[in-house]
């Protein structure tokens, strides 16, 4: 993977993994430094799971990758292509709009809160995208759509809009809305935290299914311990805006070595 | 007194009235609709002269009572410009319409910003475009917060077309008036009995656009409880 590469080079095969590279990353709300000197490396196909204390910044990870937040400093690189900077000339410049619009389309995020759009239905919010941004007709969206919410197990709820979901399904419906955009690099924010308890398995089994097809990389920022032990490739512990503590889960989550981790972890289990 | 009605041809003279209000209503209400959806995204954009632009606009247009803005456009600037000819409806109505778009504009930016942050940034990670979001996904909500408070804004011009008999329009008001002076030289009829009427013609048209307004609220709110489905053969088709 260059540093620099040009606008037009992309990944040959239009579905694969793309993977995420952030270099310096610093972002402060006012006083508040959320983001260190982060670098942060995650390979293609990669699951990622991030933990940390509530208020770390974990989700501002995944925030400045989907551009709903900009950086104060440093560089992302999404598939081997810079997201906020364009190469001019052999130097790098803050990207054009049109430049972040263009790596964008390899990224795909899921919410807490699902924001699924209320005056649409369940089908209708996974066919925005694709037609809108992807140039697919409305019987291909239509096929798309159905196809998705049949895999996330709402094929039930093609006609329903997002006030006669449970959370649980709300949640799944997001994800096969993310999905309709074939995103190389999925964002996955605290997607189980604001569900009912008997609700967070469903989601999570939809989690798993994206995880064995393998081709999508993962970042997820969730305080589901045993799901993280169970499919995460690597998971980091967050702090201080900083990654403290990297590694398999069997050895951050089972014999963490930083004192914040074991702390962390402390705090986490005994509930 | 014997009666509260006027006569059979002094209805037919405010109703032929009524034609020209409404005219003007019209034409007002769409230069003020546009006027608030481009000032009112305007005050939202990104670019600091473009906010402060829309927010000059918006203060000029709230600031500047609307009959001296009705005599500025329609009686001033045509003799500044040697355009007296020019149709007197439609300056009146681009007067009216400049005050719409003043109150509008703060009505169709409040509505958009009430709309939850998360509905953009959900349509940001889908990739859309700025005007995409605007278009179908952010507008479409801020509609059920921006209809009832611009229901009340075009009654509000509607009682404001009253000015525009000041600039020589034949209007509802005006031709009150000029029914008051028949009614004076022929000696016949009363002056309450009239405005009486008057009063209650603009009450029914005032009416009248309230219901359309609440049509419209409630087909948009139609819209959050299912939306157009699909059938179940369409389904099976797709399948």
């Amino acid at each position: 993977m260059s540093v620099s590469e040009t606008t037009t080079a992309r990944d040959i095969s239009s579905k694969g993994a793309a993977g995420v590279r952030m270099r310096g990353v610093t972002k402060a709300f006012g006083q508040n430094v959320v983001l260190r000197d982060l670098d942060l490396e995650v390979a293609p196909g990669e699951k990622v799971v991030v933990i940390g204390p509530s208020g770390s910044g974990k989700t501002t990870i995944l925030r400045t990758t989907m551009t709903l937040e900009r950086i104060d400093a440093g560089t992302i690189e999404v598939g081997g292509r810079h997201l906020y900077h364009e190469s001019v000339n052999g130097k790098l410049r803050p990207a054009r709009e049109k430049h972040i619009r263009e790596v964008r389309s390899d990224i795909g995020m899921v919410f807490q809160h699902f924001n699924l759009f209320p005056h649409m239905t369940a089908l209708e919010n996974i066919m925005l995208a694709p037609m809108k941004v992807h140039g697919k007709s409305r019987q291909e969206a239509q096929a798309l759509g159905v196809e998705l919410l049949d895999k996330v197990g709402l094929a039930h709820a093609v006609n329903q809009t997002p006030g006669q979901l449970s959370g649980g399904q709300k949640q799944r419906v997001a994800i096969a809305r993310s999905l309709a955009c074939e995103p190389k690099v999925m964002l996955f924010d605290e997607v189980t935290s604001a569900l009912d308890p008997e609700l967070v398995g469903e989601v999570l089994n939809v989690l798993r299914d994206i995880a064995e097809e393998g081709r999508t990389t993962m970042m997820l920022v969730t305080h589901e311990m045993g799901f993280a032990r169970e499919m995460a490739d690597r998971v980091l512990m967050f702090d201080g805006g900083q990654i403290i503590e990297s590694g398999p889960p069997a050895e951050v989550l089972g014999s963490p070595q930083h004192e914040r981790t074991k702390a962390f972890l402390g705090a986490v289990k005994s509930h | 007194m014997e009666s509260w009605l006027l006569s059979g041809s002094q209805y037919r003279l405010l109703l032929e009235a009524s034609g020209t209000t409404l005219q003007i209503l019209a034409y007002a209400f769409l230069l003020g609709i546009v006027l608030s959806l481009v000032v009112g995204i305007a005050r939202l954009s990104e670019r600091a002269w473009v906010r402060g632009l829309a927010l000059v606009f918006v203060e000029f247009a709230r600031g500047i009572s609307s009959i001296i803005l009705l005599f500025i456009v329609a009686i001033a600037i045509p003799i500044l410009f040697g355009a007296e000819q020019a149709p007197l409806i439609l300056l009146s109505a681009i007067a009216l319409g400049i005050n719409m778009g003043g109150y509008g504009a703060e009505i169709i930016r409040g509505g958009i910003q009430a709309v939850p942050k998360g509905q953009t940034e959900a349509s940001i990670s889908l990739n859309l475009g700025p005007a995409q979001r605007l278009r179908h996904v952010v507008l479409p909500q801020a509609l059920t917060i921006i209809l009832p408070p611009m229901g009340n804004l075009t009654i509000e011009i509607l009682k404001g077309t009253a000015l525009v008999s000041l600039v020589g329009m034949t209007d509802i008001m005006q031709m009150a008036r000029n029914i008051r002076q028949q009614q004076l030289a022929d000696a016949v009829g009363t002056q309450p009995v009239l405005f009486l009427n008057v009063l209650v013609l603009y009450f029914i048209l005032a009416q009248v656009i309230n219901l359309l307004f609440k049509v419209a609220e409630a087909w948009l709110a139609k819209r959050y409880e299912g939306g157009p489905a699909l059938t179940g053969t369409e389904l099976e088709a797709i399948r």
